[in-house]
């Protein structure tokens, strides 16, 4: 038997259902990880390296300890198992190891019976410190061979060339996540030497491998559980506070409670690699690309974490959705004395769409053909090859489609007023509305689903019924995009029954979901939720002879052969399943290969007001057409796109984490300039659906692909309204300005 | 010290130190974790309460500076399961995602109707422009808040 979509349950597919969490998040009830607490627990905090590179000549935890309420001070001495931890490669100590390799690096934690017991301790602390210069620099880095990876792709003819070359060097700024909630955790010592750890994470089995090798324990000895997150944005990819937690609760035998202020958390989480990108498009008269060659530079900072994935995906999309035969690409992430980066929201994408998307402006303008045009001439779709890696599009990949679909959306109306608050600048500034000049500029962006380069990567869920409904058991982390909501839809639609609860299990009781990334859990999570509904209906149906489930029971042909508490006379009826994507190998020498499990194209029209006397940008609107395989929630997904929008809205115009000497200068909402509700553009969305292959009714990930390509449109609106080159983002105004 | 505070109508004792804000208090002390921590600069308005009948960070206040004040926190909009209008908007109009900004945007929000029954769309956008959202991009929020101002709720 197989599953069909099922028309009589209510909250299927298709429908934009309530999120279960929803009434918790509205009322403040919503357990967050900074909510937990105990009457006996101690407050944890971290003493940080003041300079980005220097040598810890001493440290005296002595005046700490001795301060009533410290109960415990541990440092790089008091780790009992491996001293090094990191997601891909383990090369980051747990405290810092007699060398500061980056500023904020740990140096050591307390506890103690109180917050400001514990920041007192830490103050206490004495360190003396030899300063060692920082490299800082990523192309010197890179001239020192300092590198994470290095990656050569090489397909078709090197000596090809074309009639029409453009040229030109781009350059993106390192962006911080800054989700909401800071980092936060609470570890409880069970009495038995073991421990359950509820830390901010976006892959809890990854976690705790880190953190039980670090520890010396044995899998069972260490529980990591899901806790409430307050965003992530791939802030939670790699480990934070969890290994000090976990080591100060197991020291002092207390649960203990971690939590960074917003400053800390700037430096407490992995960044968006800034990046140096040299692009060289060659097209021929009619405007087909004939060959790109680039060289791309990321700057990882000082330790790994998923440096080699990120510069992966922005070598194998170096190109973007187009095709050419004829690709060079070389590309480095460099190790700096830089604040280390890892995910953020399309994940090296990013960078190189801002790079390949401003050469395609350039080259239409030289060609004077229209942008769209040009895009559409070349447009990668199904049947085509990637031109990096040279792998063939076997799934829909609707490029023109969606390019037709944004311009068939309708222009905003002129500036038609002259209330400051619609104008760039807004009240506090002084642009006449006689100044100000529009601009229209579009992008075009493709993204990778779920991990590459042969990984192993699956989901497992377990779906259980019950006389109290359906379970669905995950460890996959709700993040704030609406997962939750997506489960719940797709066992409804498969089983047929509305009682759907998802619960959420510890790292002993279900295994690994895989991370909350790559645009991934709603293919991954809720392919293996599809895949585990469809088992255990076909299950029920085969032990009734049923040929229909039902909120009340199996029936055959109408009638009902068995109440749901009769299929579960012997206790609940579950079915397992591990899903794995179609599998992808690693690329040969040359970058080639079948690398990507699917992919997904997305575009946008940014429509702005510039003035240029002062530099300054209102963003009136950012249009969108975005391919998502099957809508399973339309209001989730337009909650996806307009939230995606906006970040990349904020990296076109205000988001920079300002680095000087390996110092954050900026590591404060006062001075981290995010997008408000007075800098948000109105958002036009137009859905399309062609199906994948693979994951629950056809649905693909839709993550970041809302974030890659709205910053080159907003750039390409600003050059549109100034003439102004704009190479870097984010624009500031002096860029403007010409200043 | 001893404060004395009148919140969500009930009048609560607290034992402050000098240097506590009223957000930490009202967390760590009255076990009103509702309102949320994220920047302590003010800047992100995920802190809002009603103080004395008007929209504050709370981060910024002086838990001593509360003594004898009133002060509604988000967990003082909704009783027995009834929702506040702002809430059931913000549900239905999908505009929380993580919810970490969506107690003080419902408390910041709720201010605001209550000032302005029928705000423009420009007058919800400057009034909750101190709330920083970074997951829906305001969309869906600027689309609650419009349902409330043609109800006039």
């Amino acid at each position: 038997m197989t599953a069909q979509t099922r028309t009589h349950v209510t909250g299927g597919i298709g429908t934009s259902v309530r999120r279960p969490d929803g009434v918790p998040k509205v009322t403040g009830n919503f357990a967050y990880a900074s909510d937990l607490h105990s009457k006996d627990m101690l407050w944890g905090a971290t003493l940080r390296s003041p300079y980005a590179h220097a040598r810890l000549v001493t440290i005296d935890i002595g005046p700490a300890l001795a301060m009533p309420g410290v109960h415990a001070v541990l440092t790089q001495d008091d780790v009992s198992g491996l001293p090094l931890f990191g997601q891909e490669e383990q090369d980051q100590p747990v405290f810092c190891d007699g060398t500061a390799r980056y500023w904020g690096e740990p140096v050591a934690v307390v506890a103690a019976d109180d917050e400001e017991t514990a920041k007192r301790a830490v103050a206490a602390i004495v360190t003396e410190w030899e300063p060692l210069s920082p490299l800082d620099d990523a192309e010197e880095a890179a001239a020192l061979g300092s590198t994470f990876r290095e990656m050569k792709i090489r397909r078709g003819d090197e000596a090809a060339s074309g009639a029409v070359v453009v040229e030109g060097i781009y350059e993106t700024a390192s962006q911080d996540q800054a989700p909401l909630g800071t980092e936060a955790g609470f570890a409880v010592p069970d009495g038995t030497g073991g421990l359950d750890l509820y830390v901010t994470s976006q892959w809890i089995h990854v976690d705790h491998r880190q953190i039980i090798a670090c520890l010396a324990m044995e899998p069972d000895q260490v529980r990591c559980h899901p806790a409430g997150i307050g965003g992530a944005f791939g802030s939670r990819e790699d480990i934070s506070l969890h290994i000090h937690v976990a080591m100060l609760a197991l020291a002092t035998g207390r649960p203990v409670k971690m939590e960074y202020d917003r400053s800390e958390s700037f430096v407490g989480h992995v960044k968006r690699h800034p990046s140096k990108m040299w692009y060289r498009h060659e097209a021929d008269a009619e405007g087909n690309l004939v060959k790109v060659t680039a060289r791309l530079l990321l700057d990882g900072g000082a330790y790994a974490h998923t440096s080699r994935a990120v510069l992966a995906n922005a070598a194998f999309f170096t190109v973007g959705p187009y095709r050419c035969d004829n690709v060079v690409v070389d590309a480095q992430v460099v190790k700096t004395n830089n604040p280390p980066c890892g995910a953020m929201r399309g994940f090296g994408t990013v960078q190189a769409c801002f790079g390949y998307e401003s050469q395609m402006d350039r080259l239409a303008e030289t060609l004077g053909v229209d942008p769209l045009e040009l895009r559409r001439r070349n447009a990668l779709g199904q049947g085509d090859v990637l031109a990096t890696s040279g792998q063939t599009i076997e799934g829909l990949l609707p490029t023109i489609e969606v390019i037709d679909a944004l311009e068939s959306i309708p222009m905003p109306e002129p500036l038609a007023s002259d209330d400051p608050r619609l104008l760039p600048g807004g009240t506090g500034l002084t642009t006449p509305s006689s100044k100000v000049v529009r601009g229209v500029g579009y992008a075009v962006g493709l993204k990778n689903v779920a991990f590459s380069e042969g990984f192993d990567d699956y989901a497992e869920a377990r779906v259980v019924l019950t006389p109290a409904g359906v379970e669905v058991h995950t460890a996959a982390m709700e993040v704030g995009q609406g997962l939750v909501t997506v489960c719940q839809q797709i066992a409804r639609t498969v089983l047929g029954i509305e009682r759907v609860a998802v619960v959420w299990d510890d790292t002993s009781h279900i295994g690994s979901a895989g991370s909350t990334s790559a645009s991934r859990q709603t293919q991954m999570t809720g392919g293996a939720v599809h895949a585990a509904s469809v088992g255990l209906r076909d299950l029920i149906l085969e032990d009734h002879g049923g040929d229909d489930l039902r909120d009340d029971g199996v029936y055959r042909t109408g009638e009902r052969v068995a109440t749901i508490e009769e299929v579960c006379a012997n206790g609940p009826v579950e079915h397992l399943v591990q899903f794995r994507h179609p599998e992808t190998y690693p690329p040969d020498e040359n970058g080639q290969g079948d690398v990507h499990a699917g992919f997904v194209v997305a575009a946008h029209r940014a429509v702005v007001d510039v003035d240029p006397e002062l530099g300054l940008v209102r963003v009136v609107r950012v249009d969108t057409a975005q391919d998502v395989g099957k809508a399973l929630n339309p209001q989730a997904i337009t909650g996806q796109l307009e939230g995606g929008i906006m970040q990349g809205v904020g990296l076109a115009i205000m988001e920079e984490l300002v680095v000087d000497h390996g110092v954050i200068r900026n590591p404060t909402f006062t001075d981290y300039l995010i997008p408000t509700f007075l800098d948000a553009p109105a958002v036009v969305t137009r859905i399309l659906e062609a199906p994948d292959s693979w994951g629950p009714f056809g649905a693909k990930g839709i993550g970041e692909s809302p974030t890659i390509s709205s910053t080159p449109a907003v750039v390409a609106a600003i050059r549109a309204a100034t003439g102004r080159a704009l190479t870097r983002v984010p624009v500031h105004p002096e860029d403007i300005v010409g200043i | 010290m001893n404060v004395t505070i009148t919140i969500n109508g009930e009048q609560r004792v607290a034992d402050v130190a000098g240097f506590e804000s009223l957000l930490n208090v009202l967390r760590d002390d009255l076990d009103l974790p509702g309102t949320k921590d994220a920047c302590e600069q003010g800047e992100c308005g995920s802190c809002t309460v009603i103080l004395d009948g008007e929209a504050v960070c709370s981060c910024l206040v002086m838990a001593a500076d509360a003594e004898g004040s009133d002060v509604t926190t988000v967990e003082g909009l909704s009783s027995d399961g009834d929702l506040h209008p702002v809430q059931e908007a913000m549900l239905a109009a999908g505009a929380v995602q993580c919810g970490f900004c969506t107690p003080g945007i419902v408390v910041a929000g709720s201010h605001l109707l209550e000032t302005n029954p029928h705000p423009s769309e420009l007058e919800i956008r400057e009034a909750l422009s101190g709330n920083i959202c970074r997951c829906t991009g305001y969309g869906a929020i600027l689309r609650a808040f419009e349902t409330l101002s043609e109800e006039g709720t």
